[in-house]
């Protein structure tokens, strides 16, 4: 096995194109379990830890994040809740401190895992991912992202820069059912995120599908009922029933399968009730701050 | 490959280590530090946790590869002497330890909690010990050892001259 050492983004790219079946390694987190557990023996590793840039993040002219691929989630929560409220949510689910330490939005992305907590919210906030090769750089939006069960729509030899991501305008949430409090992989996980100045809800459904997905119909049901009653202008109350509709929406969206951690009936029951929830505290929250700017 | 880096302040240097080798494998087997313990080996247990750069992770999940040029901080280098650091010597005295196996993990992770948080609650306790498991001690004790640490510190802080903090 070669052990390779990029120290700039440009060597790290021709690196990648000599080596097209290296695999990279930013914190770890996945790729050394399967390493440790001989799951996988890969001819190389193309460690990107010695690049600093994929550590950093810049906040563009309209408000967009660009975050650095390997930014760790614990620098997500500490730096960018308010930015990225959704994301942070997600982040401060996932494993533990010492997972949060290392593992980082690049490598959830890298991963594709159907479960993986950074997904939900990144659909949710409409991102973009940047993928780079000697090439040139490909600007993906998330949407077209997830592939299938563990796989993305990055070429050979592409590697992840960055994921521009828009600040927030509006209360997201996130939601993850599991077996306890921390240290779990999400049995089904959900994201919402209002956009009030483009009249916008959008959805992230996590664990629930051979990959993250949004719920459109749920999306297209909302923005139509909050249109048509004229509640973004009246900041009035949501309605019960129509949270319950798009609860029950969001869980026609998925495609769940009966695995060791939950049944297909669970999941769906579970989202249903998580969508249901987090649309009405992100109304709420979305009244009480139009309110208190009034 | 050769590895070098810094433990505990000492310059430190590896070699014939495997390109997929963990950052634990090199600290227990070649360099002679086997205060990390190997339990789990996917991130699950805390065991093995140590500093890299001043932040705690699972040594586990680091390629030694990556360590090159940087600085890890191991239970070995808590102690200053024959002194126990506050977070040991809470433990000892609060029985924290049964079997020992997951203490190495717990205090490193404990000193990094009471270097940044002075006052922690149990939720905030609880909430940095979630990825360190006992099979023992059932936490209770441990969670005494947290406290009683942070307490002790707390009266080495208001006992020092203002400025001297830490
Ligand atoms: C104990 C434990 C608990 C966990 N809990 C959770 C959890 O609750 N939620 C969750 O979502 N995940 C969890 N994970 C999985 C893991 O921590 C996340 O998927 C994390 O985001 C991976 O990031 P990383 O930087 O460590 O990735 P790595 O392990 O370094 O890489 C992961 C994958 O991405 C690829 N990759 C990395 N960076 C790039 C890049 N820049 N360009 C292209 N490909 C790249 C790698 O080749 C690899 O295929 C857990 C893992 C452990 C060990
Ligand atoms: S041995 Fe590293 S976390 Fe268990
Ligand atoms: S004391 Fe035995 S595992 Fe904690």
């Amino acid at each position: 096995m070669e052990f390779l050492r990029p120290a700039t983004w440009e060597e790290a790219l021709a690196v990648k194109a000599q080596h097209p079946s290296a695999v990279p390694i930013a914190g770890g987190t996945d790729v050394m379990v399967d390493l440790n557990f001989d799951r996988h023996r890969p001819d190389a590793l193309l460690d990107l830890n010695r690049i600093h840039e994929l550590h950093t993040w810049q906040i563009a002219d309209d408000d967009t994040v660009r975050l650095g691929a390997s930014v760790p989630y614990s620098k997500i929560i500490d730096a960018l809740p308010d930015r990225l409220p959704g994301l942070a949510l997600g982040a401060r689910t996932v494993g533990s401190p010492q997972i949060r330490n290392r593992g980082s939005v690049g490598g959830n992305l890298g991963g594709a895992s159907p479960a993986g907590d950074a997904h939900p919210p990144l659909l949710a906030s409409g991102a973009t991912v940047e993928a780079a090769s000697v090439r040139g750089t490909r600007l993906i939006p998330i949407d077209d992202f997830y592939l299938g069960v563990k796989r993305n729509a990055l070429e050979p030899d592409e590697l992840i820069r960055a994921i521009h991501i828009p600040s927030a305008t509006g209360p997201q949430q996130f939601a993850k059912v599991g077996t306890r409090n921390a240290m779990v992989i999400a049995v089904c996980s959900f994201a919402v995120a209002l956009h009030p100045r483009a009249r916008d809800v959008r959805t992230g459904i996590g664990s629930a599908a051979p990959t993250p997905r949004r719920a459109s119909e749920a999306e297209a049901f909302i923005r139509a009922e909050l249109d048509d009653t004229g509640l973004w202008t009246s900041a009035g109350e949501l309605p019960l029933s129509t949270a319950k509709r798009f609860g029950e929406l969001v869980a026609r969206a998925a495609a769940p399968i009966d695995d060791v951690r939950g049944s297909a009936a669970y999941r769906r029951h579970a989202l249903a009730v998580m969508a249901r929830r987090t649309l009405l505290w992100t109304w709420n929250d979305h009244r009480a701050t139009g309110r208190a700017a009034a | 490959m050769k590895v070098t880096f810094t433990v505990n302040g000492r310059p430190t240097e590896a070699d014939d280590v495997w390109e997929g080798e963990s950052l634990l494998y090199v600290l227990r087997e070649r360099v002679g530090l086997p205060g990390s313990k190997n339990a789990c080996e996917q991130g699950e247990c805390g065991s093995c946790t140590v500093y890299l750069d001043g932040d705690p992770v699972c040594s586990c999940l680091v390629a030694a590869g990556q360590v090159q040029d940087r600085e890890v901080g191991t239970v070995e280098g808590l102690a200053q002497g024959d002194t126990l650091d506050p977070v040991q010597q809470a433990f000892v005295d609060a029985g924290a330890v049964q079997c020992g196996f997951c203490t190495p993990g717990l205090l490193v992770q404990t000193h990094d909690l009471l270097n940044r948080a002075h006052h922690p609650s149990d939720a905030e306790i609880r909430e940095a010990l979630s990825g360190n498991l006992c099979r023992c001690t059932g936490y209770e004790k441990i969670m005494d050892a947290v406290r009683l640490a942070a307490a002790r510190k707390a009266d080495a802080r208001d006992a020092a001259p203002t400025g001297l903090e830490g």
